[in-house]
C-alpha cells in the first residue's frame, strides 16, 4: 500500500518563510531570525527526506539566514565596527517578505476577481472565423527543412565584422518569449519574418534554438506548402 | 435615425460579439450618433433587461461593453460549455501578474526580486495566454525586456480599466526604519545541519 504524504508547495523562499512566521502568529517584523533558520532548514530537510526537488532558490535563502544569525550572534560592539550603519541585519529580509507579502495579498485578490468573471458567459468566437484558416494543403517540414531555411538567412549576415564584443545580451529563454510575442496577433507567420533585420549572429542562433524548443513544447508547428518553399510557422492552440 | 431604432442595432452588434466593443466602435457603425448616446441606450436596454426578467446582461468590461449571461445562470452555462473557460491560473503565475500589473512597465528582474524566484517559466505561460506583452527593452544596463499587461488581462479580470485593480496594501517606504522586536541572543548556537540541505 502506497501512502501519500501530501505537502504544502511553496512557491519559493519567501512564500515558505512567511508560512513559517505565519504559524507561529509572530509579526513579520518581530520575526526571530535563531528560531526561524532552525524550522526552515527542518523543512529543506523534509522536503529532501520526499525527495522533492528543491530549487537553488531555496539553498540560496538558507545561507542568507545563517549568515544573518552569524551577524546576530556577534558581540553589539565588534558588530558596530563591522557594519557602520547597516543596522539590524534582519531589516533587508524583513523589507523582502513585507512586499512579497503585498503581492501575494495581491494575487489573492485576483484570484477572487478570477473567479467571480468565471460566472459571466459571453459569446463565443464565431466558428467561421476558425473554418476558413484550414483550406490550404501543406505538410509538415522537417528538421533538414528548418536548418537549411536557417542557413539561407544566416547566409544574409555580412561576414563583414571588424571587431566583435561578446555581450550577453540574448538567451533562448528570451527569444522563446520574444517569438510568441510574434504570435500574440496573429496565428502564422513565415520563418523568414522572425529573423527579419536581425545583424547578430548569436542573437539568430538564440531566435532558431529557441524556435526549435517551441517546437518540441508543441506550441508551434511548421509548415511548408511547397517542396523548397518557405517555411510557415503556425501557432497550436493551447488546451 | 431614430433612437429606438439605434438601440435596437446597438443590442443586435453587442449580441453578435465575441469581444467587448467600445462606444466608438458602435458609433463606427451606425454613424449618425453620438458615442454618449450609446451609453445611455445602453443603460436603457440594461433596465429593459432587468424588468423583463432576462438572463443576460451588458456588462462594461476592458473598456468596452459586452452580452453576457448573469452569474446566476452560470450553473446551467456551465454544464453546457464543460471545457469552455480552462483551468484557472496558479498562484506563481497570479503573485507574478500582480506584480506586472501593479508595477508596469516590470522587467523579469523587478518581479524576481520581489517573489524570490526564476519567474522565465511562469512569463512564457502568462504570454501565452495573452495576459501580459511585451513592450519593448529598457534602457539602461542589459536593456532588459520591460513587460506591461493586456487588454485581455483586463477582460480576464472582469475590469474596466487598470485603475480598477484593487489598491496595494500600503507599502513600507523603502529606506524607512522598520520597528524590529529584539531577539535575544542564545549562546549555544542552535544545531544545523548544513549538508542536509544541499544535495550533490
Amino acid at each position: 500500500m502506497v501512502y501519500k504524504v501530501k505537502l504544502k508547495i511553496f512557491e519559493g523562499p519567501l512564500d515558505l518563510l512567511l508560512y513559517l512566521i505565519k504559524k507561529d502568529e509572530i509579526d513579520v517584523c518581530n520575526i526571530r531570525i535563531f528560531e526561524i533558520t532552525e524550522q526552515y532548514l527542518e523543512y529543506l530537510n523534509l522536503m529532501q527526506l520526499l525527495d522533492l526537488d528543491i530549487a537553488g532558490e531555496f539553498l540560496v535563502m538558507a545561507a542568507t539566514l545563517m549568515h544573518i544569525k552569524s551577524r546576530m550572534l556577534l558581540p553589539p560592539e565588534e558588530q558596530e565596527e563591522l557594519e557602520e550603519d547597516e543596522g539590524d541585519p534582519r531589516a533587508e529580509l524583513v523589507q523582502k517578505l513585507l512586499e512579497y507579502q503585498r503581492f501575494k495579498q495581491a494575487a489573492g485578490r485576483l484570484e477572487n476577481m478570477e473567479e467571480k468573471r468565471a460566472e459571466i458567459f459571453g459569446r463565443m468566437p464565431s466558428l467561421i472565423e476558425a473554418d476558413n484558416e484550414d483550406d490550404n494543403e501543406s505538410f509538415e517540414a522537417n528538421l533538414f527543412d528548418l536548418i537549411s531555411a536557417f542557413s539561407k538567412v544566416l547566409s544574409g549576415v555580412s561576414k563583414q565584422t571588424f571587431h566583435e564584443i561578446i555581450v550577453d545580451e540574448f538567451s533562448v529563454e528570451e527569444q522563446m518569449n520574444r517569438i510568441l510575442e510574434h504570435f500574440q496577433m496573429r496565428s502564422q507567420a513565415y520563418f523568414r519574418e522572425l529573423f527579419g533585420n536581425m545583424m547578430n549572429k548569436l542573437e539568430m542562433i538564440c531566435t532558431f534554438l529557441a524556435l526549435l524548443e517551441l517546437i518540441r513544447e508543441k506550441k508551434l508547428m511548421v509548415r511548408q506548402p511547397e517542396s523548397f518553399g518557405e517555411i510557415l510557422l503556425i501557432k497550436m492552440e493551447s488546451n | 435615425m431614430e433612437l429606438s431604432e439605434a438601440k435596437r442595432i446597438t443590442e443586435a452588434l453587442l449580441f453578435s460579439s465575441s469581444n467587448p466593443l467600445s462606444l466608438d466602435q458602435i458609433k463606427e457603425v451606425i454613424e449618425e450618433i453620438r458615442p454618449s448616446q450609446i451609453k445611455v441606450l445602453i443603460d436603457e436596454l440594461n433596465v429593459e433587461y432587468d424588468q423583463t426578467g432576462r438572463s443576460f446582461r451588458i456588462i462594461e468590461i476592458a473598456g468596452g461593453y459586452q452580452s453576457c449571461t448573469r452569474p446566476e445562470y452560470a450553473i446551467w452555462v456551465k454544464r453546457l460549455y464543460k471545457k469552455r473557460r480552462g483551468q484557472k491560473l496558479s498562484m506563481p503565475a497570479l503573485e507574478t501578474l500582480a506584480i506586472i500589473g501593479y508595477r508596469q512597465p516590470a522587467t523579469k528582474g523587478d518581479i524576481e526580486f520581489i517573489r524570490g524566484v526564476n519567474v522565465d517559466g511562469v512569463l512564457r505561460t502568462l504570454l501565452e495566454k495573452g495576459l501580459v506583452k511585451i513592450k519593448g527593452r529598457k534602457e539602461g544596463i542589459g536593456r532588459p525586456i520591460i513587460y506591461v499587461t493586456t487588454r485581455r488581462f483586463l477582460e480576464y479580470f472582469g475590469l474596466t480599466s487598470l485603475s480598477e485593480l484593487p489598491e496595494l496594501e500600503k507599502a513600507n517606504v523603502a529606506g524607512s526604519k522598520i520597528e524590529l522586536g529584539s531577539e535575544e541572543v542564545k549562546q549555544e548556537p542552535a544545531e544545523m545541519n548544513l549538508e542536509g540541505g544541499i544535495k550533490e
